[in-house]
Parts: C-alpha cells; structure tokens; sequence
C-alpha cells in the first residue's frame, strides 16, 4: 500500500464514504429499528449501536478493498505475464488433481475421521455437485439462463415418493422412472421457452420452478400439501435392507454388526455414484455432435442456425438431460430424507445450484466441484453461526466474484486437438 | 444450364421498411455470380432471405426446382446451401478445429479428415493455428474460417457476404484467389456479395447491381466491369 499515491486518495474516501451512506439509509430501517412485542403492543426500540457497527465495518471494508484493488492495478503489468505459464501449471495440476479427488472420494468412508456427521456433508455436497453437473449442461454448455431448475429436483424427489407410497415400487424402478419425468418436465418447459433468450427466458423458468411448488403445495390429495410426505422407503442393498434384523439385512447377511453407518455408507455411494455417472455422460455428450451444437448455441445462435443445427432440438435436449440429472438427483434426495416437502423445494435451492454453476466457472465440470465444496461445505462449517449462516454464504459468493469475477476456473478445454506438426 | 437457384419478385421487410422490392435473379449450376451494390442497397438481405434468416412477405426462391422461400434455416442449409455470412460469425471461444467441425454438422462429420485437409490446403494460415479460439484469429484469419466452415458441408451453393471486407490487399487477393479454387476444384456454385466490385467481377461469370432493393443491371462480370456507370459509382478511386 506504500505505492499508493496522494492522487488516488479523495477518490478511494468518497467511494467508501458513499457505500456508507447507503449501508446506513439501508441499515437504519432494516436493522436500526426493530419491533418489539410489549405489554402496550408493537414497539419500536432503537438500537443504533448495531447501525453504526455495520456502517463503520461496511466503510472499513470498502476502503480495504479499494487499497487491495488499487495495488492489482499497479502491479497488474507483472501478474499478466505470470498469468499464462501459471494456468498451464494450474492446468497440469488439474491432471493430478481430478484422479486424486475421485480415489479421495471412493475411499473417503474408510477414512478415521468419517464420522456421520462428515459423511452427511460429504453427501450433501455430492448432492449439489450432481445438480451443478445437471444445471451446468443447460447453463454452462448450452447457456440457456435456467432459474428454476430445482422443478426437476422437485419432481424426481416427488416421482418416486408417490411411486413408492402408492404402488410400492423399488426405488432402483423410480429412479430411472424419476429421471424420465423430469426429462418428459424438462421438454415441456423447453417448449414455450423456445424462442425466449437472456432475461426473458430467466423470469418463465423462475416461474416454472414455482409452478411446481405451487402445485406441490396445494394439490393436497394427491401429494400431501404442506405436509409432505413421510415413510418414504429407503433403497435396499439388491434387496438387502439397512435395518436391525436378524433377516434378510444387509448386516445379517454380510455377518456384520448392524450400525446405522452402512446405510448412510451406501447412500454415500450411491450420490457418488450418480454423480459420477452424470459427469461421465456430460463428458461424452460434448464430443457428440449434439454437445458441440449446445456449446455452439451459448456463442452465438444466429451462427448455429446458419451451419444447418436446428436450435429447437439443441434446446429440448439441453433442458431434457439437464433435468433428467436434477430428477435423479431428486430421487435420491427423497430416499435419503424418507420425509419430503414443497419447502425443500424453493427458489433458494435454485439459486444455490445456478450460484454453483457460475461461481465455478460456466461450462466448467471442476469447477462445479469446486464451487459445491467451497459453497456447500463452507456453509455447513459455518453452522454454528446458525442464522448468519446465509451472511456467510453471501460474503463467499462475493468473494468469489470480487478475486475471480470469470468462475473458478473460466478455461474451456476444446473437445479435439490435433498437434500441431505432421499433416500438410 | 441448369439452374441452381432461382429467385423472382422478392419482396423483404423490416418491420414497415422495404429492404427488397421486386428481386429477380438466377444462378446457373457451378458458375460465380457476384452482387454489389451500395450501403444498405438490400444485399446482405438477399443473402439471409435465401437462407431463412428473414422471411420474404412475397416472391419466390426455388432451389434445384424445390421452393424453399418457407423453409427455416436449418432446413435449408441441410438442403446443401452454406454461407459464410456478414461479420463472419465465428464461434469465439472454440478453436478453429471446433469451429470446423461444426461446419460439417449437416454431414455428420463423415468427410473430416478429409474435408479438414482440404480446408487447410486452401488456407494454410489456419494449420498454423488450428488449436487457436477463434475469437483470437486476426480478421483475415476469421475470414479464411468463415470460409473453411461453411465448407465443411459440402455445400452446391456457397453463399458469401462480403468476404474481403476488413482485410488488407494482399490478403484480399488471397481470399479471391481461393473462391477460384474453390469453384473449379470443388465444383461449388458461388453466389459473392460484395464492395470490392473490382475483383468480384473480374473472378465472376456473371454479375448483378443492386440499387435501393432491386437489380437496376445484369451482366457478365466483364461487361459490367466496362459499364461506365458500373465503373462511376463503384470503381472510382482506382480500385485495381
Ligand atoms: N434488422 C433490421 N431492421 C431494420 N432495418 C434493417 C435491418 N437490417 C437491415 N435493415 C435495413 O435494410 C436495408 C438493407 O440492408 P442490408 O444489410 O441488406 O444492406 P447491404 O446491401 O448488405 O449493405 P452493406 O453493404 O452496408 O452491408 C438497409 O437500409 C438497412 O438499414
Ligand atoms: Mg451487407
């Protein structure tokens, strides 16, 4: 901060002193005057030690933060030419790291510190990564702003409640029924939101998200309302069940000691699995000439068109496999809970899962990884902040966009490379 | 001759503008006709009316005896038209091998290889730089990909809309040298839109001026390149 000259200073204060203006316009209504419940009835009580708390951190922060963006300017020159070589490395690393994470991740049970608590994060995450994966065909790939993605998760998780509770059906038979509900959803949302781009088609699918909760919500008879629904079955190992029997479990017949970490165990494999199994197909997907349209479409429509790719069907199967992950995801989301309900099901989740396709970088299949870990886990270390565990996420999210404002990892890796000597 | 495409009594709006007001035009199997005609004559319309990408309100285009004035775009190139179209339009983020290979999406990719070293013979700039994003090829090397791209699907009619537009001389000459090419070697019709009246009519068969939405005159390109109003209004400055 030494370089800075005397020059930069008035404009760096008035910046910060007027993000403490509007903090405190914000602040004082907001924070400043709460309501409380006397005896007399509805009170205000005044407490403008917090306002001047927040609008003192809010200034000292902005100026920290012009200081720190002042000395990336000046040094900027140096950072470039460290740039290239850098990513490259990155780029190596990245080689190493993907091997390293999937054995991480296969032998992560085994580990000492695996305690439930763990492995119920560790799901969690998978979970979001899963749905990163799925949103991030429709987003990332084909880049069609997709708001209420969590519909599709909605519907697989609902799929196979309603299966198991009225036809008492597997959940290895819902599940691939799930994923082909939430395609058959994913097509008919594609279909009115053709010819929409850009903003527009971010408000319909926002509204489609809620469309289905509000139809969770209210079409009591049939999917239990508010209520949700309760006892959903828990998925059997080939028809071993994780219960405290002596027949026919899954304890019993390997001749172990029942605990109740096989479950949460299979279940982990079981994310994992999915989740891996929708990397994989994404993967292959963007070699096939329909991956490629989908990359094409997000560049410039007006230009696929004019190659002969019909946009119509780039779009529904971008929005019809993009959901078939979120209903399987969905699925597994309702075994493993037993209990669902349309509040699982807000826009929140939404937005968490677009955070994480964006934050990690659009298109990018690590970077969703990365992203869900930082987002996901972060927040769930930040659990004891109980009510500003949300506060918590917000400043991650901002951080992210302030040090790397293109994703966690913008590269695109092409889907063919020839060397570049031979062929004449 | 056979006739590749055909167009009569075209007729295109913006809204309540009227960009084409009466077009009639032909092009024979396997010739060069080239289009020029001032800013904003209706040029680039024509292109993308014969494509789809706006549709006509009256007239006809018929392609090998198929109408195709109602068809949408990927119909239509699918038929085996291509374009290189105004402002090129290449993928940025893709590398030139991508943005060939989506070229060829109408054939499935099933001539590549070969098609890609065709491609490359034609603009060895672009071997050089073949794993490169598009969106960092210089002008003239976006062009030459426009070109290779919509190539790629083996198209009868090669629709182009001002190829030399941008680039430096030499470079131009290049471009021009391999529409040649590309209409002996490959036996592609070329329809070629453009400022550079001078040496499209010099490489043309034939040629049509357009004048505020219509042709106001026909010719082979060397009587219209001796046309005294054909060379007032677009070959003064010494375009040679
Ligand atoms: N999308 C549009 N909306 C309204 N008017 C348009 C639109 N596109 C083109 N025009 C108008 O139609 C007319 C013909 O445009 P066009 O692009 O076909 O010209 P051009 O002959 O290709 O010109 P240039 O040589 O400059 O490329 C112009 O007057 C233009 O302003
Ligand atoms: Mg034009």
């Amino acid at each position: 901060m030494s370089v800075l000259n005397s020059e930069k200073l008035p404009p760096i204060l008035k910046d910060s002193v007027i993000t403490g203006l509007i903090t405190l316009v914000l602040a004082v209504p907001i924070v400043g005057l709460p309501t409380i419940n006397a005896t007399e009835g509805l009170q205000i009580e005044p407490r403008w030690s917090v306002v001047i708390w927040m609008v003192s951190a809010v200034f000292l922060g902005r100026l920290v933060l012009n200081f720190w963006w002042h000395r990336e300017q000046t040094s900027s020159s140096s950072t470039i030419l460290l740039n290239t070589p850098f990513l490259q490395s990155l780029q190596q690393l990245l080689k190493f790291i993907i091997p390293i994470g999937v054995l991480f991740a296969l032998i992560l049970p085994t580990m000492p510190f695996a305690s439930r608590y763990v492995m119920d994060v560790a799901i969690l995450v998978i979970t979001y990564i899963m749905l990163g994966w799925g949103l991030n065909i429709v987003v990332g790939l084909a880049g069609l702003l997709d708001l209420g993605y969590v519909a599709f998760y909605a519907i697989g998780a609902y799929s196979y409640a309603l299966l198991a509770n009225y036809f008492d059906w597997s959940f290895w038979i819902c599940l691939p029924l799930a994923g082909v509900f939430a395609a058959i959803s994913g097509i008919l949302l594609g279909f009115p939101v053709l010819r929409l781009r850009g903003d527009y088609l971010a408000i319909v699918t926002l509204g489609f998200g809620e469309i289905i909760r509000v139809i969770l919500l209210n079409w009591y008879e049939f999917t239990g309302g508010p209520d949700g629904i309760s006892g959903i079955p828990r998925p059997s190992f080939f028809g071993l069940e994780f219960k405290r029997s002596s027949e026919g479990t899954f304890s019993s017949f390997f001749g172990l000691d029942y605990s109740s970490m096989h479950r949460i165990i299979f279940l982990y494999y079981l994310i994992l699995a999915l989740a891996l199994l929708t990397n994989f197909i994404t993967l292959r997907l963007r070699k096939l000439p329909v991956g490629r349209a989908w990359e094409a479409l997000r560049e410039d429509e007006i230009a696929c068109r004019s190659l002969g790719i019909n946009p119509t069907n780039t779009k529904l199967t971008a929005f019809a496999i993009g959901a078939t992950f979120g209903g399987l995801a969905g699925s597994f989301f309702a075994t493993r809970q037993g209990f669902i309900s349309p509040e699982s099901f807000t826009f929140i989740e939404s937005a968490v899962i677009l955070a994480i396709v964006v934050l990690g970088g659009m298109g990018s299949q690590i970077g969703v990884v990365l992203a869900s870990v930082v987002l996901i886990g972060g927040t769930e270390l930040f659990r004891e902040l109980e009510e500003y565990r949300m506060l918590a996420f917000g400043a991650l999210m901002v951080g992210i966009m302030v040090w790397k404002p293109r994703g966690l990892l913008a590269h695109r890796e092409p889907t063919i490379r020839i060397k570049t000597e031979g062929s004449s | 001759m056979a006739e590749m495409l055909s167009i009569t009594g075209l007729e295109t709006f913006y809204g309540k503008i009227q960009a084409l007001r009466g077009v009639d035009l032909h092009i024979n199997k396997g010739e060069i006709v080239t289009l020029i005609g001032a800013n904003g004559a209706g040029k680039s319309t024509l292109l993308m009316s014969i494509c789809g990408r706006v549709q006509a309100r009256s007239g006809a285009i018929v392609l090998e005896g198929l109408d195709i004035t109602k068809a949408p775009t990927h119909e239509i190139i699918q038929m085996g038209v291509s374009q290189s179209p105004e402002g090129r339009r290449i993928f940025p983020r893709m590398t030139v091998l991508e943005n060939l290979q989506l070229g060829a999406t109408t054939n499935q990719m099933a001539y590549f290889e070969e098609d890609v070293a065709k491609v490359f013979d034609l603009f060895p700039r672009l071997n050089e730089r073949k794993n490169q994003r598009g969106g960092t090829l210089s002008g003239g090397e976006q062009q030459m990909l426009a070109i290779g791209r919509a190539l790629m699907s083996r198209p009868k009619l090669l629709l182009m809309d001002e190829p030399s537009l941008g680039i430096a001389p030499i470079l131009v000459r290049q471009i021009f040298q391999a529409i040649g090419r590309i209409s002996k070697e490959e036996h592609v019709t070329i329809f070629l839109v453009e400022q550079n009246a001078f040496h499209a009519l010099k490489l043309a068969d034939r040629g049509y001026v357009m004048v505020n939405g219509a042709v106001s005159m026909t010719g082979t390109g060397a009587e219209l390149l001796a046309r005294p109003e054909v060379r007032a209004a677009y070959l003064e400055g010494g375009a040679h």
